[in-house]
């Protein structure tokens, strides 16, 4: 009976456990070939041919690179805060790792699993939700995780003790103070319409809406488009990677950076760049649902195999999802090869006179609808 | 179980506490505050309240000290210089900072002893849906202060930080040489 | 098992006191404004274990005007530094003495 007991409160933590350890190893994997395709895709826009040395067409190119960051020499600058030196890229890559628990993935799968879970087990795992927290504050939770990350970039600008650094940190502190404003203007249109903070309850909400705006990205497209603007400068990406403007700051807040630290905030980069296109994919594009795939299976007699609730829904869900989110990745990689850079002021300008405005009017025109339509 | 994640949230509050006022690096003592911060939403998990644990990790971490390092980095500032003038007084401080500590647990532990009229509905009071709905209802007149105060505090902060001219350094040496 | 009303009550007092002593101690005006908000939040604590040891949604709502506050004070606040800093190239309160004399 003691046994039981164990088992009934531990098993939900090992299933936690082992969901979160898949989960970062798997966004760590695809953040490793994104930065692979980010090279080939680079080289076919500019006419080259990209890495293709280390196995066939590169693919194992990731993995040299890794190699390579652990085998450096490890440089420390020799007048540089020790303490918070250490931390910086931590916080960096912690921040960018931790949205991604609170992400749907995939629809709740129904399954009968009492003949293979004892004590009892298989009637608390009747419903599997492919979601590993499922919280009441959902994008909260994200805007606020995304929010600590500033300061892995801050802190690693001053504690290197070297003006590009702290310029490179300085400049980001700003960008990320003044788009984030506007990216939770963008945001709050979404939680007009659905009426949740909960990333499952606005995924809901969009399954649920007419048939002409199925995807948030109808009602909501100035928000979109904020959103998406917003999300290119709080990842630091071209045509706002003022931070690391390679041809002013050398580096920006990594120049004294090296090996495995530098590593993590590259990791921490494109591991941001996934978690922002998850959530532009869960806030407007319907995260894992494509709209009449009930209904087709359905139609065509397939409901044992497509039906909402069984497995292979939730595998061609899955699928989509991820579609989606590399769709966006290659978005990120299409403009580093056609954009220019803009200058500081131009930046500033841009997030507060006319982006933060914008998503304000975009709030205040949603409020209006949202408030007649329910009379 | 909840109440040895308590004591290890508690312990790593108080140290980041100790640590926030005891370093003269304004840099360090940020960092420690935002470790304070922190461990409160933790903290405020266990209390099953997750809407002010978000909350204080967005306003608090994400928005307040993110401001406080940007003006330190910005100001470049070095540490504290040692104290010259009224040295003697350290030790006062340190017992009025007892005294007041005494003083506190004495009126906290005075209302421990009220009764305890704890509802079934603990822990929906936590969630959005009932927040909101207090906030929009029953406190609509304290929330619209808030704002207002919050409008202020922007037109405010905005006409104190600008740039009234280029400050005159010489003037503001001088005044100092002769001031001291 | 869980800790009751007396513990967290006991954390926001030390936090409190904490934040009081350096409140005397710093001497720059950016110090002194981390730690008021140390109080703030020691503040806050005893709200949401009250709001949760009465099942009442005043206390958090109470935090969240203290919240509100405190993002203005440090609005105002910072303001206030850094035009302090750009007069005096300071930010030691000690040299906030252009009234003295």
């Amino acid at each position: 009976m003691e046994f039981e007991s164990v088992v009934q409160t531990v098993f939900p933590f090992a299933v936690i456990a082992v969901a979160i350890f898949l989960a970062f190893n798997g966004v760590l994997m695809i953040v490793a070939y994104t930065v692979l395709a980010e090279r080939k895709v680079l080289g076919w826009i500019q006419g080259r041919i990209g890495p293709n040395r280390v196995g066939p067409w590169g693919v194992l190119q990731p993995f040299a690179d890794l190699l390579k960051f652990i085998f450096k020499e490890d440089l420390v600058p020799d007048k540089s805060t020790k303490f918070i030196y250490y931390l910086a890229p931590l916080v960096a890559l912690t921040a960018a790792l931790m949205p991604i628990i609170v992400y749907p993935f995939g629809p709740s799968i129904k399954a009968d699993l009492s003949e293979w879970l004892p004590y009892g087990l298989g009637e608390t795992f009747s419903h599997i939700p492919l979601v590993i927290a499922d919280l009441d504050v959902g994008i909260l939770y994200v805007l606020a995780i995304t929010s600590v990350g500033v300061y892995g970039i801050a802190l690693a600008g001053w504690s290197s003790n070297s003006k590009y650094s702290l310029m490179g940190g300085l400049r980001s502190s700003a960008q990320m103070i003044s788009y984030e404003l506007a990216m939770g203007a963008s945001v709050i249109g979404v939680v007009l319409l659905s009426g949740t903070l909960s990333l499952t309850g606005i995924i809901d909400a969009q399954i649920h809406s007419p048939w002409w705006s199925k995807w948030f990205i109808v009602p909501q497209f100035v928000g979109f488009m904020v959103f998406l603007i917003a999300a290119f400068a709080e990842t630091n990406r071209v045509p706002f990677d003022l931070p690391e403007a390679e041809t002013e700051l050398v580096a920006g807040f990594h120049t004294e950076y090296s090996a495995l630290k530098f590593a993590l905030f590259f990791m921490a980069e494109y591991v941001n760049m996934f978690t922002v296109s998850v959530m532009c994919v869960t806030l407007f594009l319907g995260g894992w649902y494509i709209p009449g795939l009930d209904w087709l299976a359905r139609q065509t007699d397939l409901v044992w195999l497509f039906g909402a609730g069984t497995v292979g829904y939730a595998v061609v869900s899955h699928v989509g999802f991820l579609l989606k989110i590399f769709a966006f990745l290659f978005l990120y990689i299409w403009i580093r090869g056609t954009l220019p850079r803009f200058r500081f002021d131009q930046l500033m300008n841009f997030g507060w006179k006319f982006l933060l405005p914008v998503a304000l009017a975009n709030v205040i025109l949603t409020v209006i609808v949202v408030f007649f339509w329910h009379r | 179980m909840v109440s040895v994640l308590f004591f290890i949230l508690a312990g790593l509050a108080i140290a980041c506490a100790v640590s926030c006022v005891y370093h003269k690096n304004p840099l360090y003592s940020a960092v420690s505050l935002i470790g304070v911060f922190i461990s409160l939403a933790c903290i405020y998990l266990t209390l099953a309240a997750p809407f002010i644990a978000i909350v204080q990790i967005l306003v608090y971490a994400g928005a307040i000290m993110v401001l406080v390092v940007f003006v330190i980095m910005l100001l470049n500032l070095d540490e504290d210089k040692p104290l010259t003038r009224l040295r003697y007084l350290f030790p006062i401080g340190g017992v009025l900072g007892l005294v007041l500590l005494a003083q506190t647990l004495f009126i906290f532990y005075a209302v421990t002893k009220t009764p305890h009229t704890s509802s079934e509905q603990g822990n929906v009071v936590g969630q959005s849906m009932s927040i909101g709905r207090a906030m929009y209802t029953e406190y609509l007149l304290p929330v619209e202060i808030v704002g207002i105060l919050l409008l202020m505090a922007i037109v405010g902060a905005m006409i104190m930080s600008r740039r009234m001219g280029e400050p005159n350094l010489e003037a503001v040496e001088g005044s100092r040489e002769g001031g001291d | 098992m869980e800790p009751g009303l007396g513990s967290y009550l006991a954390l926001s007092g030390i936090l409190f006191s904490i934040g009081a002593v350096g409140v005397i101690y710093k001497r720059n005006a950016i110090g002194m404004f981390m730690c008021i908000e140390l109080m703030l939040n020691a503040v806050n604590l005893s709200f949401v274990a009250f709001s949760r040891h009465y099942g009442d949604v005043t206390g958090q709502l109470f935090v969240f005007v203290v919240m509100s506050v405190a993002a203005a004070e440090a609005a105002v606040g910072l303001g206030i530094i850094i035009t302090f800093f750009r007069n005096r190239l300071s930010v030691d309160v000690d040299d906030a003495s252009i009234l003295k004399n």
